[in-house]
């Protein structure tokens, strides 16, 4: 199978490569731009990268599983991660952990059967005067009670 | 520019526009500098305000700035540190998202002072959607012509990138930062040679963090006098104190440098909730050495924390009440640094896991009393042996919870 971008998401890799004085400085900001449409980084996709930056392969791959936020194999389509530093985990953390593995029936880091939601555990977010805090698919939330963490599964499932 | 104008947080929640930010004076300092003053002259100034690096090292920043090679003809580049990895720290998410066109004045002000046209801005993976504002705010600058060629009708042109991470605290560490804006596995590299001579693509570069930047304006527009009067002669002008933990009122608290960290935390936070008692603090970040109650009068500036055996870092402030077991501190911390090391020095991959496998033991109830000395031990044996300040930035804090809070692990441990 080969890989390729769609057409914006090509124009907007070319617009990011453009300003870097070497190509392959662009490659965490391409492989953002990947995952943002495909939903995570699969082997194809490393190939087009690395072709396109002018790269070894492999160093695609190092950089891949390097970073945190880099996948390679999807996720639900909804991510929610929860932050369990220090400040967060003094203010329960680990209630709301607890609490959203229970409503959602999954274990540490998991993905519903169903492919809707993945629960993570990260660590800080920095937003530590608003802990316990989470971020949903990127939007910060904060405090969460265990009745805050209810609504916004509520909220989730109501925009399906 | 008046005194109120100048706060790095200002109150209201539309601040963060141009065209409120014009308002409030802001661009002159840059004007200022860019069509009336000598290069050499704006990082004089900056020198003789004891403006000292917000990033956690306090290293003075006008003394970086002259350490830029101003000979050869090679690039050199800015780099703005909006990584923010240091737990318990949310100052620089602050001025990006409500002042971010007082970080970019600051930065225009720093690439003409060393004679850099290219400035890359890093933040964060977990701040993405702040890091859509913040090119909001570049284009409304480089609209008005405040960035891009001819800045200000001066032959001074400045282009500035936003480059996000993708999650990774290590890469908050200067020369991680540079492989990661490069392109690569955020690994430290080793010093010598330094940033300023060796940095971004071969190339003399600078870093500094958001809020050192951000107070930039200020130094030009009022003056370094006016700017150590509102700190300390040595560590000038005021500090974004964070705030977390057991206090009634966490935030963000702007203060003179040297505001005694009691005062912060019991007056500005409003100190710990009903019933609850402080059993330890965290002053600057989760690096930072942990402080006891007894501790707390020490005044937060760099100097007097480096001397009370802890540091000032990030200044991000976390209490913790008598109701937490130093354990679960303990747990957080370790598991934090085992989770973040690079991988590239042993003693801090190692360290670090062995230290977590060790705490995960106690945390569960099969540790040993020879445990506490073990993880003692491992901690020393981290202690400026890695090739960046990873390895006490671990190591040190792990080691005060455990010698500060001793009885109460014992105890943890033999229950
Ligand atoms: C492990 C580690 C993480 C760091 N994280 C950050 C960070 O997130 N933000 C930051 O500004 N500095 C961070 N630093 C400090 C930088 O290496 C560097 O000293 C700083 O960006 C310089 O800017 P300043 O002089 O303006 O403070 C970190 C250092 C280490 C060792």
């Amino acid at each position: 199978m080969s890989y390729a971008p769609s057409a914006a998401t090509l124009k907007k890799i070319e617009g990011m490569i453009a300003p870097y004085p070497e190509k392959s400085a662009a490659l965490l900001p391409v492989l953002r731009a990947i995952q943002e449409e495909s939903g995570c980084v699969l082997p194809e996709a490393e190939a087009w990268v690395a072709a396109k930056l002018g790269i070894r392969p492999i160093r695609v791959r190092e950089v891949l599983s390097f970073y945190t936020m880099f996948r390679r194999k999807p996720a639900g389509k909804t991510t929610i991660q929860v932050c369990r530093n220090l400040s967060c985990t003094l203010a329960g953390a680990e209630d709301i952990i607890g609490f959203l593995r229970e409503k959602l029936h999954i274990g540490p880091d998991g993905t519903t059967p169903d492919g809707r939601i993945t629960l993570e555990t990260v660590e800080c977010l920095g937003n530590c005067d608003h802990a316990p805090c989470l971020q949903i698919d990127g939007v910060d939330h904060g405090p969460v009670t265990r009745d805050g963490a209810a609504a916004l599964l509520e909220e989730l499932r109501a925009h399906e | 520019m008046s005194e109120d104008d100048v706060r790095l947080i200002p109150a209201d929640d539309s601040s963060w526009r141009f065209e409120a930010y014009l308002r409030r004076g802001g661009y002159e300092a840059a004007r200022k500098a860019v069509t009336s003053m000598a290069p050499q002259d704006v990082i004089a100034e900056v020198r003789r305000a004891g403006l000292r690096g917000r990033g956690g090292a306090g290293f003075p920043a006008g003394l970086k700035w002259s350490f830029v090679p101003q000979c050869g003809t090679a690039p050199k580049y800015l780099c703005v540190n909006a990584d923010e990895g240091e737990p318990g720290t949310f100052k620089d998410r602050a001025i990006l998202v409500r002042n971010p066109h007082q970080l970019l004045e600051g930065m225009i002000i720093a690439a003409f002072g060393v004679g850099i046209r290219k400035a890359f801005i890093y933040v964060r993976g977990e701040y993405a959607r702040i890091a859509r504002r913040l090119e909001e705010a570049l284009a409304e600058a480089r609209e008005r012509g405040f960035l891009g060629r001819g800045i200000f009708g001066s032959d001074f042109d400045l282009e500035v990138i936003v480059h996000v991470g993708a999650g990774a605290y290590i890469c908050g560490e200067e020369t991680a930062l540079l492989e990661s804006v490069e392109g690569r596995r955020g690994q430290p590299r080793f010093k010598p040679p330094f940033p300023a001579v060796v940095g971004l693509f071969r190339s003399p570069t600078v870093i500094n963090n958001v809020e050192t930047l951000a107070n930039i304006p200020s130094i030009i527009g009022c003056g370094a006098d006016w700017f150590t009067a509102r700190g300390l002669p040595k560590d000038g002008g005021t500090r974004l104190f964070g705030v977390s933990g057991a206090v009634r009122r966490p935030g963000l608290y702007e203060l003179p440098m040297g505001t005694p960290l009691r005062t912060i935390v019991e007056t500005h936070a409003g100190g710990p909730p009903e019933g609850v008692a402080i059993k330890a603090v965290v002053p600057g970040g989760l690096s930072a050495p942990v402080l006891r109650p007894d501790e707390l009068d020490v005044p937060m500036d760099f100097d007097s924390l480096a001397k009370a055996g802890s540091m000032l870092g990030t200044a991000g402030i976390v209490v913790i009440g008598d109701r937490t077991p130093i354990i679960e501190v303990l747990k957080v911390t370790a598991r934090f640094y085992a989770h973040e090391s690079c991988g590239q020095c042993t003693p801090c991959r190692i360290g670090t896991s062995w230290i977590h496998k060790t705490v995960t033991r106690i945390g569960e109830g099969q540790g040993r009393l020879s445990d506490l000395d073990l993880i003692l031990r491992l901690a020393e044996g981290m202690k400026g042996r890695t090739l960046c300040p990873m390895g006490d930035a671990a190591a040190l804090p792990i080691h005060a919870l455990v010698s500060k809070f001793r009885d109460e692990l014992e105890q943890a441990v033999s229950r």
